[in-house]
């Protein structure tokens, strides 16, 4: 039996990929064209897609709910200022080594974490992350209970001058941003991705398929926290200032990332986007209202759970069957669509014609099959 | 008027479809067998009828009113039981304490606890002991006694011989005579074949899902039955 | 004789520990679901105490006879209007929803009562102390919160094993799905096993609030100081929580005694040392 494809693009996500490049090419320019306050709110946008990306890679995939990712943005924050401040490094050094250092620590907290499941997994983490932020508070180096700050040399090894600062910051931001994205979208498009789903569906049945379940997720897990550390150091970089509390702090880091996942979108790539312009949006509008903004996501997300459990693009995609970033399969039987063209026409593409016929004529598909498959079919 | 009957009863797990149009009747006080290989949609027929798989309403009617659709709690609270498949025990219940549990729906009739020790006096002595300590077939008599303390008008039995020595399975199968005389609505559903003709008046045969004989136990012969069996 | 102090303050410090994961522990146990908002509930029959406090003139412990009815009721509309939607559908929605409730409890009460600094006032009980010879001397109020602990326990045990509805709730957490066909209705009785844990939910925050300062950002500290009392205790086994408790407050006040900022710090250590050398716990007995 010839003529059976694996195909990953479609149409639709050819067609996004281009608009995405254009608009990327407009981000990066942005420093050239508008004001710091737009800059510094993008960078900020740009952290917390990066945070939800792999938030989702870690929950939506490997099925590793954690809820002490906090852990890694302040270990990462922390391993800058220090090596910035005590050991003069350079601060483009220290960034990579800032991640490394979270990486490099998340290996012993999975040993004591792995070995809870589920909800208490979750909470396990979190209990991970209060005792750094306990020892970062004790640690008189570290500045105990009132924190670090950079020094304006230290700044000053970025650029000379306020402006020059920011744009490399925020540009550092959009590279950081798309550097995890580009992460996470190939690991997933690749074998480990499609273990990931097999895992996350269901861990007994890929594990008696040979899928290694627990070095998949081990892995998943250090890069994650490795990225999360790398995005802590930014982010503080830019504060200038850090303490316990603000490090390791699960409402800025986590409660907000989970949020945008969920209401976005868990387990797709496109959701993490749509989680956090939605979050910026009311956090952005409601400004005024205190912390009512935080409720009205609680209750988006409780809502969200209850009622559309794949959130906000798992709906769009579903109707419309869209996939902007393609990371699954598409097998295309050829001789099948060969055979059919003549009764439903001209297609553009063989891979419209097999999405549509799946959709909607599964007859169709199946005589397809009993056509190709000869007489091994069913009767 | 009948106890139970299923009016074109189709079953799905998911988007797999495990019964096709079952129709079946059962008339108060008979004991009616329901045979089939394994996969054949027996344990989802019950199942279906006890309400843990949804139905439609119409689809399944007790004393004439429909009664798909409703929860598994309402259904015991109609008067159907289910013994269910590898008997169940609450593990953390002794066996009393089991036994005791049966009556949650609080429904009036002949069976107490002490009718069911009389019933099955084996496990009257083991009554404290926690119930996974029981051997095989005594659980089975206590999971066939949970069963009962909701005093039901219709039985369900899944594989009431399942892992159980011959021996044992005679016993079960004689207190089973023993509850149908008393008037209650027996189901059962059984792989062994000669046990559930033995002790029953009528048989359904599932296969794939689907109904391939319905009879009289005693007008049909065993190479009719066989061949119905593995869909010949 | 100091440590011998330490050593017994510790352990009374595991009654209200114990207090604090009696709720959760019921949660998991008979429903299978993690309340993320349990420390936040503790925290919010604080508040509802204060207010009651603050606006009739009441000691805080005889508020509990408000506040004891007042949060059963919110746990068994919280299960039956919200949790019992979440049941079906994996490990997620639970989690999520729960993190959910427990921001907007947070917030809600930041909005309301501000982020300030509250604390009940329990009287002269506060402070009081037996002395026994050789030194040693017992705080009448953690020996209070004990034996309240004890006894707590010593209820639900009777509940659980001498009465119908606790016959009821060891069957549905053995096996759900076999108990409602016994003709359980589970949505109900998981209802009502939420409100039964927000009474000892709202007793643990109206002791705990006398004496520890509290404020909106307090629940998510009780949440982790039952999680460790019940995973140390191991799951499954009440009496096993009170002594996770006791082992949890022993290692906060021997941490303590080093070094008075490393009181919970000491506690976090000593949960993940044993939940890397003995992860099922002290005493469990619960399958998952």
């Amino acid at each position: 039996m010839e003529a059976v494809r694996v195909v990953r693009a479609t149409s639709v996500s050819r067609g996004f990929a281009v608009s995405a490049i254009i608009a990327l090419a407009v981000l990066v320019s942005l420093p050239w064209w508008s004001d710091a306050g737009t800059t510094r709110l993008i960078a900020e946008m740009g952290y917390y897609l990066a945070l939800a990306q792999l938030w989702n890679l870690l929950a939506g995939y490997a099925g590793l709910v954690s809820v002490g990712q906090q852990a890694y943005v302040g270990l990462g924050a922390y391993a800058l200022f220090y090596l910035t401040g005590s050991w003069d490094v350079n601060v483009f050094a220290a960034l990579p080594v800032a991640g490394l250092f979270a990486g490099l620590l998340s290996i012993p907290v999975s040993f004591a974490v792995f070995r809870l499941r589920g909800a208490y997994f979750a909470v396990g983490t979190w209990v991970v992350s209060e005792v750094f932020a306990l020892v970062a508070s004790l640690i008189p180096v570290l500045g105990g209970g009132s924190g670090l700050s950079l020094t304006p040399d230290i700044m000053r090894q970025i650029a000379a001058d306020r402006a020059g600062r920011d744009t490399i910051l925020y540009l550092m931001s959009l590279g950081v941003a798309a550097l995890v994205f580009g992460i996470v979208y190939l690991l997933l498009r690749s074998r480990h991705g499609l273990a990931l789903t097999a895992i996350r569906d269901s861990e007994p049945a890929s594990a008696s398929l040979g899928v290694n379940t627990f070095r998949t997720k081990f892995i998943v897990y250090i890069v994650t926290a490795a990225c999360t550390g790398l995005i802590g150091s930014l982010i503080f970089l830019q504060k200038l200032r850090l303490s316990p509390e603000a490090g390791f702090s699960i409402n800025d880091w986590t409660v907000v990332v989970i949020f945008m996942v969920v209401i976005g979108g868990i387990g797709t790539l496109e959701g993490p986007f749509i989680g956090m312009l939605l979050f910026i949006l009311l956090r952005e509008q409601l400004a005024d209202y205190g912390s009512y903004y935080l409720i009205l996501m609680g209750v988006l997300a409780i809502a969200t759970m209850l009622k559309a459990p794949t959130g906000i693009w798992g709906w769009i995609a579903h109707r419309y069957d869209l996939q902007l970033f393609p990371v699954g399969r598409r097998l295309v039987l050829a001789r099948s669509a060969d055979a059919l063209i003549g009764q439903v026409g001209w297609p553009q593409s063989f891979e419209v014609l097999q999405h549509r016929l799946a959709q909607k004529f599964r007859k169709l598909r199946e005589i397809a099959v009993a056509m190709i498959g000869g007489d091994r079919g069913r009767k | 008027m009948s106890l139970l009957q299923t009016n074109n009863l189709s079953a799905f797990y998911g988007d797999f479809q495990a019964l096709f149009d079952i129709n079946v009747t059962v008339e108060q006080g008979e004991t009616v067998a329901i045979i089939g290989a394994n996969g054949a949609g027996k344990t989802t027929f019950l199942r279906s009828v006890a309400g843990v798989l949804h139905t439609v309403p119409e689809a399944v009617a007790f004393d004439d009113q429909p009664i798909g659709g409703k929860t598994p709690h309402e259904i015991v609270q109609l008067g159907i039981a289910m013994v269910p498949e590898g008997r169940r025990l609450f593990p953390s219940l002794s066996v009393e304490e089991n036994l005791l549990l049966g009556t949650h729906s609080e429904r009036s009739g002949p069976w107490n606890l002490n009718r069911v020790y009389e019933l099955f006096p084996r496990i009257r002595d083991l009554r404290h002991l926690p119930a996974p300590s029981l051997s095989g077939g005594q659980q089975q008599m206590a999971a066939i006694g949970r069963a009962l303390m909701s005093n039901p008008r219709l039985l369900l039995c899944d594989e009431l011989s399942l892992g159980l020595a011959p021996v044992v399975i005679r016993d079960i199968y004689d207190c089973l005579k023993l509850i149908a005389a008393e008037g209650t609505t027996v189901v059962l559903v059984e792989q062994d074949i000669n046990r559930a003709l033995d002790a029953s008046a009528r048989f359904y045969c599932f296969q794939e899902g689907r109904m391939a004989l319905n009879a009289p136990t005693k007008d049909f012969d065993r190479a009719t039955i066989t061949a119905a069996y593995f869909g010949m | 004789m100091e440590w011998f102090n330490v050593l017994i303050q510790g352990s009374l410090l595991g009654g209200i520990y114990a207090l604090f994961a009696i709720g959760l522990s019921m949660s998991f146990g008979i429903m299978r679901l993690v309340n993320i908002a349990h420390g936040d509930l503790i925290v919010l029959s604080a508040y509802a105490a204060l207010v009651i406090t603050d606006s009739t003139g009441v000691d805080p412990f005889s508020s509990l006879v408000i506040v004891v009815p007042v949060m059963f009721a919110v746990g068994y509309a919280l299960q039956r209007g919200l949790l019992n939607f979440t049941l079906s559908g994996g490990l997620l929605p639970p989690l999520l929803v729960t993190f959910g409730i427990s921001v907007i409890i947070q917030n809600g009460l930041l909005q309301i009562f501000g982020a300030y600094d509250h604390r009940l006032q329990g009287g002269a009980v506060e402070t009081a102390a037996l002395h026994f010879p050789a030194g040693i001397s017992i705080g009448v109020y953690p020996l209070m919160v004990f034996a309240v602990a004890a006894v707590a326990i010593g209820c639900l045990q009777l509940l659980f094993y001498r009465t119908r509805i606790g016959r009821a709730f060891r069957a549905v957490s053995d096996d759900a799905d076999t108990a409602e066909l016994m003709g359980i209705d589970n949505l109900k009785l998981y209802a009502l096993a939420l409100g039964i844990a927000m009474i000892f939910t709202a007793i643990a925050g109206v002791l705990f609030a006398i004496r520890t300062i509290f404020d909106p950002a307090a629940g998510p500290i009780r949440l982790i100081l039952a999680f460790e009392a019940v995973i140390i205790g191991g799951l499954g086994s009440m009496w096993g929580t009170l002594i996770g408790g006791m082992v949890l407050g022993i290692a906060q006040s021997l941490g303590a005694a080093l070094n008075p900022t490393w009181q919970i710090l000491a506690g976090h250590v000593a949960f993940l040392i044993i939940l890397i050398i003995r992860p099922s716990g002290l005493f469990p007995r619960t399958r998952d």
